[in-house]
């Protein structure tokens, strides 16, 4: 398991936190039934407040990564898949939005900018 | 469909942060956070007030739970070590309560004292000691502290034994005090702008002893400074004092998720939409800069810096000394 944060970044650490955790598990790189750190060894390993982490850990609990077994700790639970789509339907959605920005700049309309998508499509 | 609102928010630069926490959210975490912990938190403290000539320390509250970390921050006067003193017994509160573990000073004055482990950078020990005459007035002092502990954070720290106290220097002096104060079973830490003076390395290594001070979710810290800087990183709770007075207080995330540091030309200045919520507003000969609330940052036009602020510059922009715009 491996976490990055960025205090440069526009991204909270909870989510940061929360999204690192996430493609993990969706990828397989942390398996299922996988014991996480409990809250506070994770805020003490990462330097960060005992709050960030739990906050990250809620988050990936009400979204279905991982459950809390009492006396045991937080474990990984098997990825679903609609959560999987609706990760790179969100990605998508990021890409999306920085070129509709590009293009509202050069005052581009809609179709020039999906001519644009198309091309990109076919490569 | 609900992606437009989204689309909207991306116009002003908030740079694809496609998930914006409302503020409900926070204020969820902050309840939470009090509310599951039922249990009686580490200290309490109640409308502290005291009055010196020229000053006026004002009904102070606030709640610090078992196992977080809490930053008491201000400016030079604002009345920080003032509450220690309090906290600590050392001044007499002229109103108000302060309870540690639910009880009251006077409850059980030794077992209070007990409880408190207090680090500034000044040595209370007379200079001419040397580390074992310090073990054996803090053994007579504190019924729970160990020796042993004590003479293995001394080598540990690579503190000279052999050397009196009045040739260590700043950062043996902060050493020696933690380790006076870790050897001891205490519940609380006070630290009164303990870290001012020291090196990088140190301060971190004060992040992680205090990060497993509280590990265990049964300890918690009270560290009160002008120069929060790294210690931000590591605290749960930010209160805020000036003047005597708590200006703000709430978890720390919260309080950097719920206002926005913004930069702009001058003449959104003129916007009376927009003039109305900036805070602390800060002008130069290119434009200007202020804080403003999360919430009201969907009326910031296009090309607006918006940016996460850290708490030193949440002081700068909420403490006096600042024009503020508010209608």
């Amino acid at each position: 398991m491996k976490i990055i944060l960025s205090n440069q970044s526009e991204k909270p650490i909870y989510l940061q936190i929360k999204e690192q955790l996430e493609e993990q598990i969706l990828s397989g790189e942390v398996p299922q039934d996988t014991v996480l750190p409990s809250i506070r060894k994770m805020a003490s390993d990462l330097a960060v407040s005992v709050i960030t982490t739990t906050r990250a850990y809620k988050e990936l609990e009400a979204d279905g990564f991982i459950t809390t077994v009492p006396g045991k700790g937080c474990i990984v639970l098997a990825p679903d898949n609609h959560i999987l789509r609706e990760q790179y339907l969100r990605r998508m959605e990021e890409g999306f939005m920085q070129a509709a920005a590009a293009a509202k700049k050069l005052q581009m309309p809609l179709k020039e900018a999906q001519e644009i998508f198309e091309t990109i499509w076919e490569i | 469909m609900r992606r437009s609102g989204k689309y909207k928010k991306s116009g002003i630069g908030c740079s694809g942060r496609l998930k914006q926490p409302k503020s409900a959210e926070t204020r969820y975490m902050m309840t939470d956070n009090r509310g599951y912990s039922g249990e009686v938190p580490v200290l309490e403290v109640k409308n502290l007030s005291k009055q010196y000539r020229g000053f006026l320390l004002d009904k102070i509250s606030f709640v610090l739970p078992k196992g977080y970390i809490m930053g008491y921050v201000g400016p030079n006067g604002a009345g920080k070590s003032t509450t220690l003193g309090l906290i600590t017994q050392t001044r007499r509160a002229e109103e108000g309560e302060v309870l540690l573990d639910g009880k009251r000073y006077e409850e059980d004055p030794i077992l209070y004292k007990e409880k408190i482990g207090y680090v500034s950078s000044i040595c209370y020990f007379p200079p001419t000691m040397k580390v074992k005459d310090a073990a054996l007035l803090l053994k007579q002092f504190y019924p729970t502290f160990s020796k042993d502990k004590f003479y293995h954070l001394i080598r540990e720290w690579n503190l000279p034994e052999n050397k009196k106290f009045s040739t260590f220097s700043t950062g043996m002096t902060v050493k020696l005090m933690f380790a006076a104060v870790l050897a001891r079973k205490t519940r609380l830490l006070i630290l009164d702008e303990a870290t001012n003076g020291l090196d990088v390395l140190f301060r971190e290594e004060i992040l992680t002893l205090l990060q497993h001070y509280i590990e265990d979710g049964e300890h918690s810290v009270l560290f009160a400074t002008h120069i929060i800087d790294d210690l931000e990183q590591i605290a749960d709770y930010i209160v805020m004092v000036e003047d005597g007075r708590v200006l703000l207080q709430d978890t720390k995330e919260a309080l950097t998720e719920n206002y926005i540091l913004i930069k702009g030309e001058e003449t959104l200045l003129a916007r009376e939409d927009i003039a109305r919520y900036l805070l602390g507003v800060k002008r130069s000969a290119y434009g200007f800069s202020a804080l403003i609330p999360s919430d009201n940052a969907a009326l910031l036009p296009a090309g607006t810096v918006m940016e996460k602020p850290t708490i030193s510059q949440m002081m700068s922009y909420l403490m006096k000394g600042h024009d503020k715009l508010g209608v």
